[in-house]
C-alpha cells in the first residue's frame, strides 16, 4: 500500500502501488498490480471503524477499485503515519455475515448475446452464471446509489459499448469490466445490459439512502 | 408562509447552502455554493445562521418578488441591485417591501452572486442539504420562471454593517496547486507545462468543473486508471490533455488521472470564460 497526498486535506490509500515509507517520497513509475477487492473492503471497514471510535477524523471515506480516499483530514501527515500502524479488518468480519440484498432481476437485457459471445457461451449460461454469483458492493460512484458489484472472475470482464447509449432506463442491470451494476436512475451509459429490476436503489428518505452500500453482499436473482 | 416568486429565473439560478458532505461513499457529490464564504457573508448580513440556504445567481441575473416584506443581501459578482424603483447596494442588508420587485442585474464583473434572504430558502432538504446538485440531480431543480420558493422565519436582526470587503475579479487567477496524487502518470514536460502555461477558462465550464484550454499535458503512462475517489479542486486530465478543475458538483469518483489539487477553488466561482489561470506549486 502506498499513501498518496491529495492536496492539503486528503490522502489516497493506493493498494496497487508498492509500500512506501514517506508520503511525499519521489514517485517511481510502477505498473499497477491487480487489487483484491477484499483488501480494499478490509481497509474501508477498518477506517470506518476507527472513525466511529474517533481515532480518525475524515469527512469522507471513499473506497474505489484499488484505493480508499480520505477527504477532510485536518492533519494528513499525522493521519498517514497512524494508518501505517493499522491493519485492515479481515474480510470475513466486515459484512460477509450480513444478509445479502436480494435483487429480483428480469434477465431480458439486449446485450445478453454480446455478453454470451464474450464469455464463449450461450445466453442461458450467462444468466445462470450471474444468478449464481455472490456479489459484493466494492464501491459506489458514477451516480448516487450506483454500486460497483464485484464477484465475477477477472476472465469474464467485458468491454463497454464502443459508444454509450444516450439513455439507459432506471433499474437496468448491466456489466462492464469486471463489475456488475444497476442504474439507480435513467442516465447515459455504456455498460452491457443483461436485465432490469424494479427494486428502488436510491431513496433520499431512507437511511442509508442507498440500498447498495460498500461492503454489502448482493444476489441478482431471476424473477 | 412568506414566499419568493421567481419572475425571471435567468440563465442559471439555483438554491445553494454549504452542501451535503459525508455521502461521497454512496456516490453523492457535496455540491453547495461555489463560493461558500460569499454565501456565509450574505447570510450574516441578513441575520441568518451561516449555513442557511440562499440563491446562487449566474451571469444574467434574475427578478424576484417577496410576498411579504423581508431583508435580503447580495454578495459576489458586481451587479446592479434594484428594489422596486430604487437602487440597492450589494454587500449590505436591503429591506424589500411586500410585493416589491427585486432585480439582480447581469454581472458586470465576475460571474456569480449569492442572495440571502432573512429566514432562508425553506425548501425541503435532501440528505441534510437544500443545495441543487446539477450533476446528480439532487435537491430542488434550477429555478424556472413562475417558481415559488418558501422563505423561513427570520431568527435574528440584520447585521449593523456599513462596509464589506469587495469581491475580487482578477483577469488572471493564480492558483496554488499541489502535485499528486497521480502526477507520476505524466512526464516531466507535463509538469513544466502545468506550472508554466497561461491556461484559459473555457465556456464549457460549469458547477461541475472549470475546463481549461492551453498546452496539453502529455501522459507518461498509457491505459486507464481504475476509478478512484476525487476531491474538490482536483485537476483531472482527460485523454485530450486539457485540464479540468473539479468544483462543487464534481463526481465522487473519476477515471482520469489527477495531476494536482488546487488549494482554494473559490476564485474560480467568478472566473468568466476567457479568464487566465496560472498554477503555482507550493514546492516551486
Amino acid at each position: 500500500m502506498r499513501i498518496r497526498r491529495v492536496g492539503g486535506h486528503a490522502l489516497l490509500l493506493d493498494f496497487a502501488a508498492p509500500t512506501d515509507s514517506e508520503p511525499d517520497s519521489p514517485d517511481a513509475l510502477t505498473p499497477a498490480e491487480p487489487v483484491d477487492p477484499a483488501l480494499v473492503e478490509g481497509w474501508r471497514a477498518e477506517l470506518w471503524r476507527r472513525r466511529e471510535r474517533a481515532e480518525l477524523v475524515a469527512t469522507e471515506i471513499v473506497p474505489a477499485a484499488a484505493t480508499v480516499l480520505l477527504d477532510g483530514v485536518p492533519d494528513p501527515a499525522a493521519t498517514a503515519a497512524a494508518i501505517r500502524t493499522w491493519t485492515p479488518m479481515p474480510p470475513l468480519t466486515t459484512s460477509a455475515a450480513a444478509e445479502p440484498v436480494e435483487v429480483p432481476v428480469t434477465y431480458d437485457g439486449e446485450d445478453l448475446p454480446r455478453v454470451a459471445a464474450h464469455w464463449h457461451t450461450d445466453v442461458p449460461s450467462v444468466v445462470r452464471r450471474i444468478a449464481q454469483t455472490e456479489f459484493r458492493v466494492a464501491f459506489c460512484g458514477f451516480a448516487p446509489g450506483f454500486g460497483y458489484l464485484t464477484g465475477l472472475p477477472a476472465e469474464l470482464a467485458v468491454p463497454r459499448l464502443p459508444s454509450p447509449r444516450p439513455r439507459v432506463p432506471a433499474g437496468s442491470v448491466a456489466l462492464a469490466g469486471p463489475y456488475a451494476g444497476i442504474y439507480p436512475t435513467a442516465s447515459p451509459g455504456g455498460w452491457l445490459l443483461v436485465g432490469r429490476t424494479t427494486l428502488a436503489l436510491f431513496d433520499v428518505r431512507a437511511d442509508p439512502p442507498a440500498r447498495l452500500t460498500p461492503g454489502t453482499p448482493v444476489r441478482l436473482l431471476p424473477t | 408562509m412568506s414566499e419568493i416568486e421567481v419572475l425571471t429565473a435567468g440563465a442559471l439560478t439555483t438554491v445553494q447552502d454549504l452542501g451535503r458532505p459525508g455521502w461521497a461513499h454512496l456516490g453523492v457529490p457535496r455540491s453547495g455554493a461555489l463560493d461558500p464564504d460569499a454565501l456565509r457573508l450574505a447570510n450574516r448580513l441578513v441575520g441568518n445562521p451561516e449555513p442557511t440556504a440562499g440563491l446562487e445567481i449566474t451571469m444574467t441575473g434574475c427578478e424576484l418578488r417577496l410576498t411579504r416584506a423581508g431583508t435580503v443581501a447580495v454578495v459576489g459578482a458586481e451587479v446592479d441591485v434594484r428594489v422596486g424603483d430604487r437602487p440597492g447596494d450589494p454587500g449590505r442588508p436591503l429591506a424589500v417591501p411586500a410585493g416589491a420587485v427585486l432585480r439582480i442585474g447581469p454581472a458586470r464583473r465576475g460571474l456569480r452572486c449569492w442572495l440571502a434572504v432573512a429566514g432562508g430558502i425553506a425548501v425541503e432538504p435532501v440528505l441534510g442539504s437544500r443545495a441543487t446538485d446539477t450533476l446528480a440531480g439532487l435537491g430542488p431543480a434550477p429555478l424556472r420562471d413562475g417558481d415559488r420558493l418558501p422563505v423561513g422565519v427570520p431568527v435574528g436582526p440584520p447585521a449593523p454593517v456599513d462596509v464589506t470587503v469587495p469581491t475580487a475579479y482578477p483577469q488572471e487567477l493564480h492558483l496554488t496547486a499541489r502535485l499528486g496524487p497521480r502526477h507520476d502518470w505524466f512526464d516531466a514536460v507535463a509538469l513544466d507545462r502545468l506550472y508554466g502555461t497561461a491556461y484559459t477558462v473555457s465556456p464549457l465550464s460549469n458547477r461541475v468543473g472549470a475546463r481549461l484550454t492551453g498546452a496539453p499535458l502529455p501522459r507518461a503512462v498509457p491505459g486507464e486508471l481504475p476509478s478512484e475517489g476525487v476531491v474538490l479542486g482536483a485537476v483531472q486530465v482527460p485523454a485530450d490533455g486539457q485540464p479540468l478543475i473539479f468544483l462543487a458538483d464534481h463526481p465522487t469518483t473519476g477515471g482520469y488521472p489527477v495531476i494536482a489539487v488546487v488549494d482554494d477553488v473559490t476564485p474560480l466561482a467568478q472566473a468568466r470564460p476567457g479568464t487566465t489561470v496560472r498554477f503555482h506549486g507550493p514546492q516551486r
